[in-house]
């Protein structure tokens, strides 16, 4: 398309609903961005496609999101051999106005003139004594592995943890004929109620979720909150037989699985702005660090744009909306016109989801008191095999109260993951052994590769 | 304990394909990850570095880093993010317990 | 003005390795030791370098200290009541075919060295891969040092402030000192927030940015900032005993690596990057892992099949002759410096740190500290 050009060169990163929203902005704004995803085909984790060869409709993939997830795919589908899509290539750094790809085809370099990072989330993780046997997955997981593989992730599947996604998928499970064994939510029901007044900011979603819990009631699920999860139980040989719990009355239970499903809401995917030196702010309200960024996804970096649940988990129909602002913030920047009233829609919609998040962050606390209280023999990182005992005998014999210092002692967050999994409930262990607010904890620098790269990686066209 | 970890639930008219995990033969079919082709026949995908036993994998998102297995010449491949192909032989452990001394 | 925060008999500024055991080994002598840091102890270029507890390729002229510093990394562990994973597992040093000429440079170092306490083993062909098979065909001949090792150097400064600690000293992190100068018989320092601290001696071990305190007493010197280049890879089996290090005059083509005792392969070397000590940032260049990575596969191919899963840099001090400044000011009574290792200093740290306690305690020293005197930078500065 001659009309459309590739200077000034924006590169969009991650092909999910922000990503997909902000290619086709800056298309209809006449500019031909880059588009690099790390899966093989778009729509990111939420809307996340099935194989080629698989057949079910998107409605028994995305249920209620059907025609959202339909709409982005199609979106993408439509623009995709017009931008200039790179899929199966991972930015694992970002340094001088470039980031840095990997993929098979060797590592390569790509300058830009605008940045914009759509990298989304992953699950939030709180601990528990028996999360690394074989078995233990997060609760993203599960629902990957059954809308990408059609697959459920054991014979006999609790849920544990918290947020809209612990019913979402566990419902999904039920309507493809798994065994769910048990719902169990660590928030008390009485938080919902409190969360009322934002949650009704977006009364279709909240309908949605009051569905899903009925759909599970009448399924025969057990559905219980205010739990403690004390345990995992199982072996280090066979893995995961069940979990152990304490139920709001007090009395503790068991139930048999042979996986579980685990997880606290969401965290974003933060390495590139960090690598892009964007800067952080503590975020109270979800006890964590969060790149800065103006109404319209302005990092403090000039040129860096963020949108999507990685800059704020807003959820999916945000992101769509959150990938507009950001792609017209940087078409506005880049001295394109950019229509004021079109700013001010987009920007009550983020608005109206920004209220609904806290309203489910009222509704499905982190559970971040669960950190004091884990036993020293429970694993906090998986990567890197480190107990809550180890960490805390760092903290208590070196004073590492800083989550970097407390690293470097410790090796938590030292593994493959980088302390995606770890990271946040590492540090409201030493907040917690230190008796110190967790900001003060700090949070985790990011350090590259974001993820793990091949000594053998050569440049693109070379052997 | 042989059976599966993993549970198909539908997308079975597939055409199968054959790896092999530590020299067996594993039945999987066109579309299947690494991961899913190894745990819908088996219940591991390695064993931790750190002694603390068997890994299946936790986030299925290529985020986690927990499910890399090796092959039989020695190479990594991430098996949430990895299409499963024909003939591919990997192992649950690391081949040769000389490595890297040994070419 | 307001009263010292502290007044002792010897002010450290600066913790690193240097200025850490400097104020273990002051207490054991019975002085009373202030230590001052700006950051956290051991951050920067003692906490981020590669570990290398190596003697051999050092100066010969160095080797009285390195072998000062071996003895006391042999007792690390019981002198500090912490594991600073210290591996005697041996060094080897690399040349490739490409410069065969090294190969007599190795055999006249091995000859000297021998008279200075560390032996050398020259293993070329066939020896030489029977017992590192890991070698790539580049690699013509090793010079292969039995005792010598490495070790984790995010522990060994923190390890060393907690020891002097316990036997004594205090220790004030985030204490950024801006004005250094002797009053009367007395050095006052004053911290950023105003604290002053108060000693008849001073000792300036600030790494890079020894420069900043040094030219306040009137002695500058060209240091430079730069930041290592450094990589770890996935744990594999342990497999790799020594550590291991290229011989060549190319910057890109020097590389190392070891195996530490969990799995992880660190590798470090080739170009090193960008620090900025006003901003305690350093930056890790990407173009600077992607040549390290090349250089590595060459050294030792089977590395390929590996990932690296973390690449970090510090800040460290370069001096243009890559020599330390190390003894008394030029100017100043009771004045002592100990900074600028350029890149080399962890395995000498623990010798730095008792030599300026000896020469700050008793006047005098063996080890022959010449070669770092600060007045040598008096005309080029």
């Amino acid at each position: 398309m001659a009309d459309r050009e590739l200077t000034p060169r924006i590169v969009v990163v991650g092909a999910g609903p922000a990503g997909v929203r902000a290619a086709q902005t800056l298309l209809e704004a006449g500019i031909r961005p880059v588009v690099i995803d790390e899966a093989a085909r778009a729509g990111g984790q939420i809307y996340r496609r099935q194989p080629t060869n698989f057949r079910r409709s998107h409605e028994a993939l995305y249920g209620t999101e059907a025609a959202r997830a339909q709409a982005v795919h199609d979106g993408f589908d439509a623009i995709a051999a017009t931008v200039d899509y790179r899929p199966d290539t991972l930015v694992w750094n970002i340094a001088d106005g470039q980031v840095w790809t990997a993929s098979e085809r060797g590592y390569a370099t790509l300058a830009y003139d605008a940045l914009i990072l759509c990298t989304g989330a992953t699950d939030r993780l709180m601990p528990v004594k028996g999360w690394h046997y074989a078995g233990a997955y997060s609760l993203g997981a599960a629902q990957v592995a059954l809308k990408a593989q059609a697959c459920a992730i054991g014979a006999r599947v609790v849920f544990m943890g918290s947020g809209p996604l612990l019913y979402l998928v566990a419902s999904q499970y039920v309507k493809a004929g798994a065994k769910v064994a048990a719902v169990l939510d660590t928030s008390p029901l009485s938080n919902r109620l409190r969360a009322a007044v934002d949650l009704i900011a977006q009364p279709g979603i909240l309908a949605d979720g009051v569905a899903l819990t009925r759909a599970l009631a009448k399924a025969g699920v057990p559905v219980l909150t205010g739990v403690t999860p004390l345990e995992i139980t199982g072996n280090a040989e066979n893995g995961v037989n069940g979990v152990r719990v304490r139920l709001a009355n007090g009395t503790e239970r068991d139930f048999a699985a042979d996986a579980v499903a685990l997880g606290y809401h969401l965290r974003p995917e933060t390495q590139l702005a960090d690598l892009a030196r964007c800067d952080f702010a503590f975020d109270a309200k979800t006890r964590q660090w969060l790149p800065k960024r103006d109404q319209d996804g302005r990092a403090s970096v000039a040129g860096v744009y963020l949108a999507g649940d990685g800059a704020r988990i807003l959820g999916a129909r945000s992101a769509e909306v959150s990938g507009r602002l950001a792609a017209l913030a940087a078409l506005a920047d880049l001295g394109h016109k950019v229509d004021p009233l079109t700013l001010v829609h987009l920007r009550r919609q983020v608005a109206s989801y920004a209220r609904f998040a806290r309203g489910l962050a009222t509704a499905f606390p982190w559970p971040h008191e669960q950190a004091a209280n884990l036993p020293d023999e429970a694993i906090v990182c998986r990567c890197e095999a480190v107990t809550a005992g180890d960490l805390r005998r760092v903290v208590n014999e070196t004073g590492a109260k800083e989550a970097n210092r407390a690293k470097a002692f410790s090796r938590v967050g030292m593994g493959r993951c980088q302390g995606r999994y770890c990271g946040h409930a590492g540090a409201e262990v030493i907040a917690a052994c230190a008796n110190i607010p967790v900001e003060q904890v700090g949070r985790l620098r990011g350090q590259a590769p974001v993820k793990p790269l091949p000594v053998a990686i050569a440049p693109e066209g070379e052997e | 304990m042989t059976q599966g970890r993993f549970v198909r639930l539908a997308e079975q008219d597939r055409p199968s394909l054959t790896l092999y995990v530590d020299g067996q033969p594993v039945t999987a079919m066109e579309g299947d990850t690494l991961m899913v082709a190894m745990l819908a026949a088996g219940r591991v995908l390695r064993t931790s570095e750190f002694g603390d036993g068997k890994r299946a994998g936790f986030c299925l998102m290529a985020a986690c880093q927990d499910c890399w297995v090796w092959t039989e010449d020695g190479g990594r491949l991430r098996a949430c993010s990895t299409p499963a192909s024909a003939g591919l032989r990997l192992s649950t452990s690391q081949p040769g317990a000389s490595w890297p001394t040994a070419n | 003005m307001a009263s010292p925060v502290s007044v002792s008999d010897v002010l450290i500024i600066g913790g690193g390795l240097m200025g850490t055991s400097a104020a273990l080994f002051l207490r054991q002598r019975g002085r009373s030791v202030t230590l001052l840091e700006s950051d956290l102890v051991g951050r920067q270029a003692s906490g981020t370098n590669f570990g290398n507890v190596r003697r051999q390729g050092r100066p010969i002229h160095q080797l009285p200290l390195a072998n000062r510093a071996i003895a006391i990394w042999r007792r690390a562990n019981e002198l500090l009541g912490a594991d600073v994973e210290y591996l005697q597992s041996g060094h080897i040093r690399v040349c490739y075919r490409e410069r065969p000429e090294n190969i007599a440079k190795m055999e006249e170092y091995a000859a000297e060295a021998r008279h200075v306490g560390l032996d050398l083993e020259l293993l070329t062909g066939n020896a030489l891969r029977a017992r590192f098979p890991f070698f790539g065909p580049d690699v013509l001949a090793g010079s292969y040092s039995a005792l010598d090792g490495h070790a984790n150097p995010r522990l060994t400064a923190p390890a060393f402030a907690r020891a002097a600690q316990r036997a004594g000293a205090q220790v004030f992190e985030n204490t950024r000192i801006i004005h250094a100068a002797k009053q009367g018989t007395d050095f006052v320092v004053t911290a950023e927030d105003g604290r002053t601290f108060r000693a008849p001696v001073l000792l300036i071990t600030a790494g890079a940015w020894g420069n900043k305190l040094s030219q306040q007493f009137g002695e500058p010197v060209p240091l430079t900032p730069r930041g290592p280049n450094m990589s770890v890879t996935e744990p594999v089996p342990y497999a790799i005993a020594p550590a291991v290090g290229v011989m060549t005059p190319v910057e890109e083509e020097t590389v190392y690596f070891r195996q530490v005792a969990r799995g992880n392969i660190i590798l470090g070397g080739s170009t090193r990057g960008p620090s900025y000590p006003d901003q305690y940032r350093a930056y890790v260049l990407p173009q600077n892992t992607m040549k390290q990575l090349r250089q590595i596969r060459r050294l030792a191919p089977a590395l390929a099949n590996l990932n690296i899963i973390r690449v970090w840099t510090g800040i460290e001090g370069y001096l243009p002759d890559s020599l330390p400044v190390m003894g008394r000011s030029a100017t100043t009574s009771g004045l002592f410096y100990a900074f600028g290792f350029s890149g080399s200093g962890f395995q000498i740290g623990p010798g730095v740190g008792e030599t300026m306690a000896e020469l700050i305690d008793t006047g005098t020293t063996p080890i022959d500290l010449s070669h770092y005197d600060i007045a040598r930078f008096r005309r080029s500065a």
